[in-house]
């Protein structure tokens, strides 16, 4: 049985929840995957820490939520002073440098993408900053077909903004398939 | 041919269902964990012929669905615990006048406001006892999104059988999480449609006069035949009456259409039930822990089973009784202090078998909080 939990943690606005659920949703799909999608729900979702959990499965999963996750991704350091700690060992924390200074090293593989300024430099918008988080994510681990989460995207997005959130998920995902071996931390 | 997979919340999953089940009309007030209900049939109903109206309140809005039902609609409201609160009133008038009607609860954490958006099964007795005086009720409730759909069908098709309010139970988990669905194509799943009397316009029409079967046929209010509805005990006219063998009719009637059957009515499922000796009883998101529990235990070759509930109430205490009857423990997971765990002691005839692992702070049920409790109650400490 492969099953990967994944938790996607921020603030409000930066669109970790909207990614979680269109990954989760080109697996199920697309991919003839089983996902589970949960989120932190209330005022945090407006501004404070925001926690969005997916897993990805090819059984069917019954405990929806993710305690200890295989992906961490924090784009706050807040989240990641919070949920840091609570990665599996051996897993994949996926940070932006703009947003995170790493303090402490966990027993995972340490990704800093910069992905704050490759969407800034390329696209000046940063609403896409969580569509080239999903592209950074899937360059690392190809969780589900890159063309899944663009046929996905393209249903959520209302049309005026699809091609920038496609041009963010293409960038993030040349990002890390470019950077991979590079900015790597192994523990 | 399978119908079509999709990905969505447990809310949209108990719409998709009562749009299936015929729903024609809602009427409610939104309320967190349960918004995305009345949110996505203000516009998925209209545009099928059907009428959504937002009340003033919880209170309008269950009036409104019972009027909208006499007038030969499907109908349903939905709410979370402060909204049921104000409902109970208007409900024990459906369960007096006999109104089918559907009224979904997504459970949050309770009394008063509460926790709004955290998770809790505690209106578990609150669909029982709610309302005031000795009646019976239908509650339903589901763990995935495709019992959800399906039992949300039941609820419809059980409020036209029995003519009564059908509660739906779901919980913020179930409500707000996501996960796959296969919907059901047209015809896959049974509807109950309205019993109408086949009484004309101009004759006599007794609207509280069972057939043979001891069902009701009922005239669309409105239509051909004039009579009065009323939360009085009432006669076959439907008119107020406090004629001792009349009340005392009316009040059996009321409480035995529906607890006479109970095994009609009970819907569950069980897991690697019949060699168990850990019985893990659960409904809701709940029951979701609970499996993830007994199918690990499996995996190392422990006898743990799960009896997932999804009939409530009227509790199904005989098949509750032969499905763990034999289990060496029988261990009830809700998030709450103990609804269901005392239907299932009185279930048993060795009733201290039967132990309570919950969990009451807004934090859904871990599988490990489960296994801590199964490991303080075999004795073997934390």
């Amino acid at each position: 049985m492969n099953r990967t939990r994944l938790v996607f943690s921020g603030s409000g606005g930066q669109g970790v929840v909207t990614a979680a659920i269109i990954l989760a949703e080109a697996a199920v799909l697309h991919d003839g995957l089983m996902a589970v999608q949960t989120q932190s729900y209330g005022a945090a979702a407006r501004g404070g820490a925001t926690r969005a959990e997916v897993i990805i499965s090819d059984a069917p999963i019954n405990y929806p939520m993710v305690v200890q996750p295989n992906i961490l991704v924090c784009l706050t350091q807040e989240a990641y002073s919070l949920y840091a700690a609570t990665i599996r060992p051996g897993g994949l924390l996926l940070t932006d440098p703009h947003y995170v200074k790493i303090e402490r090293k966990v027993d995972a593989i340490q990704q800093q993408v910069p992905m704050h300024d490759t969407v800034s430099a390329q696209i000046g918008n940063l609403m896409v900053l969580n569509s080239c988080m999903l592209g950074a994510l899937l360059g690392l681990r190809p969780l589900v077909r890159p063309e899944s989460v663009l046929t996905v995207l393209a249903r959520h997005v209302p049309g005026q903004f699809m091609d920038i959130n496609r041009r963010a998920f293409c960038s993030g995902l040349e990002l890390t398939k470019a950077e991979k071996n590079r900015s790597e931390i192994r523990v | 041919m399978p119908g079509a997979v999709r990905f969505m919340q447990g809310n949209e999953a108990c719409v998709e269902g009562a749009l299936y089940a015929g729903l024609e009309f809602f009427a409610g007030y939104p309320i967190t964990p349960s918004s995305e209900i009345a949110e996505q049939l203000s516009y998925r109903l209209p545009r099928q012929g059907g009428r959504f109206i937002q009340m003033e309140d919880e209170i309008a809005s269950m009036c409104a669905i019972i009027g909208a039902s006499l007038t030969g609609r499907k109908v349903l409201t939905a709410t979370s615990g402060p909204g049921f609160s104000l409902m109970q009133e208007a409900l024990g008038f459906a369960v007096m006048a006999e109104i089918p009607c559907v009224i979904v609860n997504v459970q949050r954490g309770g009394p008063s406001t509460g926790l709004p958006t955290h998770m809790s099964q505690g209106d578990v007795n609150q669909a029982r006892w709610g309302t005031h005086g000795d009646h019976a009720i239908i509650a339903l409730t589901a763990s995935n999104h495709q019992d959800v759909f399906a039992i949300t069908v039941e609820a419809f098709n059980m409020a036209e059988t029995f003519r009564t309010p059908v509660v739906l139970l779901f919980d913020e988990v179930v409500g707000h999480m996501r996960e796959r669905i296969i919907l059901p194509q047209p015809g896959e799943l049974a509807l109950v449609e309205r019993l109408r009397t086949s009484v004309p316009g101009g004759v006599d029409y007794h609207p509280y006069l069972p057939r043979e079967d001891g069902r009701l046929p009922m005239s669309d209010f409105g239509g051909v035949h004039r009579y009065n509805v009323t939360g009085l005990y009432h006669d076959m006219w439907g008119f107020p009456s406090e004629n001792p063998k009349v009340v005392h009719g009316l009040i059996r009637h009321l409480v035995d259409k529906i607890e006479s059957n109970v095994d009609n009515i009970a819907r569950y499922k069980a897991y690697y039930i019949d060699d168990a000796r850990t019985v893990l009883v659960s409904y809701g998101a709940s029951a979701r822990s609970a499996l993830h529990v007994v199918e690990s235990a499996r995996r190392k070759g422990q006898k743990f089973g799960l009896l997932e509930l999804q009939t409530l109430w009227p509790f199904p205490h005989d098949i509750v009784g032969e499905a763990v009857g034999r289990a060496k423990r029988v261990i009830v997971v809700e998030m709450n202090m103990g609804h269901i765990l005392h239907e299932v002691r009185k279930a048993l005839t060795n009733p201290s078998n039967v132990f309570l692992v919950n969990r009451l702070d807004g934090v859904f049920i871990t599988p490990t909080d489960i296994r801590q409790a199964l490991r303080l109650i075999e004795g073997k400490g934390i």
